[in-house]
């Protein structure tokens, strides 16, 4: 009785499609990118033109495939500060096997594969020996920093030979839109869907929002955080063939402080750093106002040096947002 | 008459939401009485508990300290007035030793710079030894949950309180402990304090209690002195209609037969249990006594593959079964229902509707492994149905239910996947009369289904009035077995204390 009057209490509420905006979750991120773009347009001719938005989009679709990578592991609780060195190292051991004579498209899958193993390897450790995601990522940040420098001798591997078909996954377009820009919606819109979706990407929640009720549930934990760390990885891979052939250069000093702005754009976006939440969506728009953020700081000629402290500023700023609303949701959801 | 009243809560409201949890509440507390609290599960007890405590704060009403109007900000306002809870949900940090969990508060206020250590140890001793032996320097997370409950009321001791809530705190105990904590009881309310008892467990509050107000969805209902009114009318209170009997008949006569569907041969286990051997016949419910700490959860678990390194023979309709981890074992139609649902049986942040269809994702997806969130929410609704589950919405988050829904929530969940043999593990801990009664009935259909049944209690009335019989485990090993007339409490506690060799059982094997 008492239940089916309340439920269509919330029928009605989910009906009405102001309402039902405002229950997503992402909807205040989304509104604070509107209301940037209000304020850019206003302040600089240039912003909204075409030029400009897709240099937003490029600035941060190939960190956005690695975004999707960080966010599925912060959700199964995990965590790696390794991203910016293997991309790096990606990029490396591809730039290094091609100037050895090896066909760049092979050299490319050795590169991915040799980060999926990193990230197997960093999942050994985490799930077989028992470390913490951090200490282990940590270490492997610094070792394949100094892989990348050992192989390149500290020096940019300049790539100018590349064939143009092998160019063109980081430099051609389709039409007018960049290649780039339409891989990064293809593995954001596949991530997206499956994530909500697929039974498979259930289990990272449920192994994410408590570990051992998973385990109670039949679910092999340490499998699903093994393999969300070797995803993980395996897209910085492909992120660092990207960067490659897009910059037409390897550079081992690449991506140094990837990591934080990866980590800074799931959490924006809604992932917990307990694990458990987190969606690619709001991860990709978390993404998405870091890149508007700089882009505007750049038109405004502000300074690099405050434009750090106006990004570390925006982050707290849109985290706290981001948090007080959704308590606010929770509550009026229930209202 | 008015002036040894401590505590008074008048039409004191409280909503969440679409869930009025408590709609104008009347609750009165005398100097030193033994005050029990009954209601089904989500009547607003723990609500109202918290209210008192300053957890949460009231919409609307009135309460009244010693005569005086007050308004209790928070847990440490009602500290300091001399209120302290037990928490229903054990809330200990569970990385730090028991000392220090007990003197939180203490440390909290202390303005010293180092804890002293020695002195804390010494001191949670003191407390502890009128409850049970723990050792004050263990850590929480390596505690039995029995001993962690202890902890719990152990720590609201060491407050200097005149009020004392214990929120169903015997639902984790065994028997002996529950009898030394009403001991204690007894002793704090001749020293004048008083103490807000809630129990779902009759026998403990006619017992005990020296009165009783029952409330019912929210609303306040009546207060009586014990000796005023009996069992059944604070049951019908409570409900608002008539009970019948408390338990399902048991297995009819005419149906029993030999026909063996699940069977255990020599299970051991480097250090917890060894050469367990029983078998489950077609149509019984099968019942597993024993103390807290003798293997009894321990044993279950590792059929299931859940932990331990085991070695034996698990045999379902008589073929051997080849299990690696517990994912194996659900496949196989075996599932195990756990104690402690906060812990490991429940998702408490995501919604009733994906906790309940987390054992086995296949029932609620297509064949290309996408999920359905109708069939989900359809799965979910028909459980929490034939469980009679009250609830906001399905994707409301399992946290915001009342412990015994909660509970029922984690029941649903193992029926999700129609399983060949359930084994249940303390299944109406906090569970209210009425539903208690449901999910007998249910385990007694599922039984005469076909549906193998085992289940663990420490309530050794719940064993005896739902089993058709009961092993009894002492120390990793099956110390006997009781059925039909033999099984009592005096036996079944005999056998699991060994106090006394019971004559030799018969194993079926
Ligand atoms: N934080 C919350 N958010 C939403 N609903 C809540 C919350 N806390 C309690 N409720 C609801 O309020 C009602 C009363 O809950 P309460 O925990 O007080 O019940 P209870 O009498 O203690 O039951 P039980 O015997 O099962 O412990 C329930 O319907 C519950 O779902
Ligand atoms: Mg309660």
């Amino acid at each position: 009785m008492e239940n089916s009057i309340e439920l269509t209490a919330a029928a009605k509420q989910g009906s009405n499609p102001v309402k039902k905006f405002l229950r997503i979750r992402e909807t205040g991120l989304i509104l604070i990118i509107l209301a940037l773009f209000v304020a850019m347009s206003f302040a600089s001719p240039y912003f909204l033109t075409w030029v400009n938005m897709r240099a937003m989009v490029m600035a941060f679709a190939v960190e956005g495939i690695v975004v999707v990578g960080m966010t599925i592991l912060l959700i199964s609780g995990g965590i790696d500060l390794s991203v910016g060195s293997v991309t790096a190292l990606a990029m490396v051991i591809a730039g290094s096997l091609f100037l050895a004579g090896v066909d760049p498209w092979l050299a490319s899958l050795v590169a991915i594969a040799a980060c999926t193993g990193i990230g197997a390897f960093m999942g050994f450790f985490v799930t077989r020996i028992g470390l913490h995601h951090f200490i282990v990522s940590l270490a492997v940040m610094v070792i394949a920093r100094g892989a990348c420098l050992l192989f390149t001798g500290g020096r940019p591997l300049g790539l100018f030979s590349l064939p143009p078909e092998f160019k063109f996954i980081g430099q051609g377009s389709i039409g007018p839109v960049p290649l780039v820009i339409i891989v990064f919606l293809v593995v954001v819109l596949c991530f997206d869907f499956m994530l909500r979706r697929s039974t498979a990407f259930r289990k990272v929640f449920y192994t994410g929002s408590n570990e051992k009720a998973a385990a109670y549930s039949g679910i092999r934990t340490k499998r699903v955080i093994f393999l969300t760390t070797t995803l993980c990885s395996a897209l910085c891979g492909i992120a660092g063939i990207i960067y490659m052939a897009r910059f037409g250069s390897a550079q081992p000093t690449f991506g140094l402080g990837m990591e934080l702005n990866v980590i800074a754009a799931a959490v924006i976006g809604g992932a917990s750093l307990n694990g458990g939440s987190g969606t690619i969506f709001g991860a990709i728009l978390g993404a998405a106002l870091l890149s508007v953020v700089s882009s505007s700081l750049a038109l405004l000629d502000v300074s690099v040096y405050w434009q750090d402290i106006i990004r570390g500023s925006i982050l707290l700023t849109a985290v706290s947002i981001d948090h007080y609303l959704n308590k606010k949701r929770d509550a009026g959801g229930k209202a | 008459m008015h002036d040894d009243v401590i505590l008074k809560i008048s039409n004191v409201s409280k909503s969440f939401g679409p869930v009025r949890a408590l709609r104008g509440v009347d609750f009165e507390l005398r100097r030193g009485e033994i005050h029990a609290l009954a209601g089904e599960n989500g009547a607003g007890k723990s609500t109202l508990m918290n209210i008192i405590d300053g957890i949460l704060q009231p919409d609307g009403g009135e309460i009244l300290w010693e005569g005086q109007p007050v308004r209790i900000a928070s847990p440490n306002a009602a500290q300091e007035l001399g209120i302290g809870l037990v928490h229903q949900e054990i809330a200990l940090c569970p990385d730090i030793s028991v000392a220090e969990n007990m003197f939180m508060a203490v440390t909290n206020r202390s303005r010293r710079f180092l804890m002293d250590v020695g002195s804390l140890k010494q001191r949670a001793r003191a407390v502890l030894g009128q409850l049970c032996d723990i050792d004050p320097g263990a850590i929480v997370r390596d505690l039995p949950i029995s001993h962690q409950q202890l902890v719990e009321i152990a720590k609201a001791l060491t407050l200097d309180c005149k009020v004392l809530i214990l929120d169903e705190p015997t639902a984790a105990l065994t028997e002996r402990e529950a009898q030394t904590l009403f001991g204690i009881m007894r002793r704090l309310s001749a020293q004048g304090i008083s103490i807000i008892y809630i129990s779902h467990r009759m026998v403990e509050i006619f017992d005990n209690c020296d009165r009783v107000s029952v409330f019912r969805d929210g609303q306040y209902i009546t207060t009586a002195p014990i000796s005023e009114i009996t069992p059944s009318g604070v049951v019908n209170a409570m409900v608002g209609r008539e009970i019948g009997t408390l338990y399902p008949p048991k297995q009819a006569a005419d149906t029993r037969t030999e026909e063996v569907i699940f069977e255990v041969r020599n299970l051991t286990e480097t250090t917890r249990f060894k050469d367990v051997s029983f078998a489950l016949r077609r149509g019984e419910i099968l019942g597993i006594a024993g103390l807290i700490g003798s293997g009894r959860s321990e044993i279950v678990k590792g059929i299931c593959r859940l932990e331990g390194d085991v070695s034996g023979e698990v045999l379902l309709d008589g073929k051997p079964l080849q299990l690696r981890h517990y994912g194996d074992s659900i496949a196989a139609g075996l599932v195990y229902l756990s104690e402690d649902r906060k812990g490991d049986g429940l998702f408490l942040e995501r919604s009733i509707a994906e906790n309940v269809s987390a054992l086995d994702l296949r029932h609620v997806s297509s064949a290309a492994g996408l999920i359905e969130t109708d069939r989900e929410i359809e799965l979910a609704r028909s459980l929490g149905a034939k469980l009679n589950l009250k609830y906001g919405r399905l994707s409301d988050p399992v946290s915001s239910l009342s412990g015994g829904n909660q509970q029922k929530v984690a029941i649903g969940k193992m029926l999700s996947v129609n399983p060949r043999l359930i084994f249940l593990d303390e299944p109406t801990r906090g569970v209210d009369v009425g539903a208690k009664s449901e999910i007998h009935r249910i385990l007694r259909e599922l039984a005469s289904e076909g549906v193998g049944t085992v289940v663990i209690s420490s309530e050794l009335p719940e064993l005896i009035g739902l089993c058709d019989r009961v092993l009894v485990v002492r120390e990793g090993r099956i110390a006997g077995e009781v059925a039909g007339d033999r099984m009592t409490e005096e036996n079944i506690m005999r056998l699991a204390s060994g106090l006394e060799a019971a004559p030799q059982p018969t194993l079926n094997a």
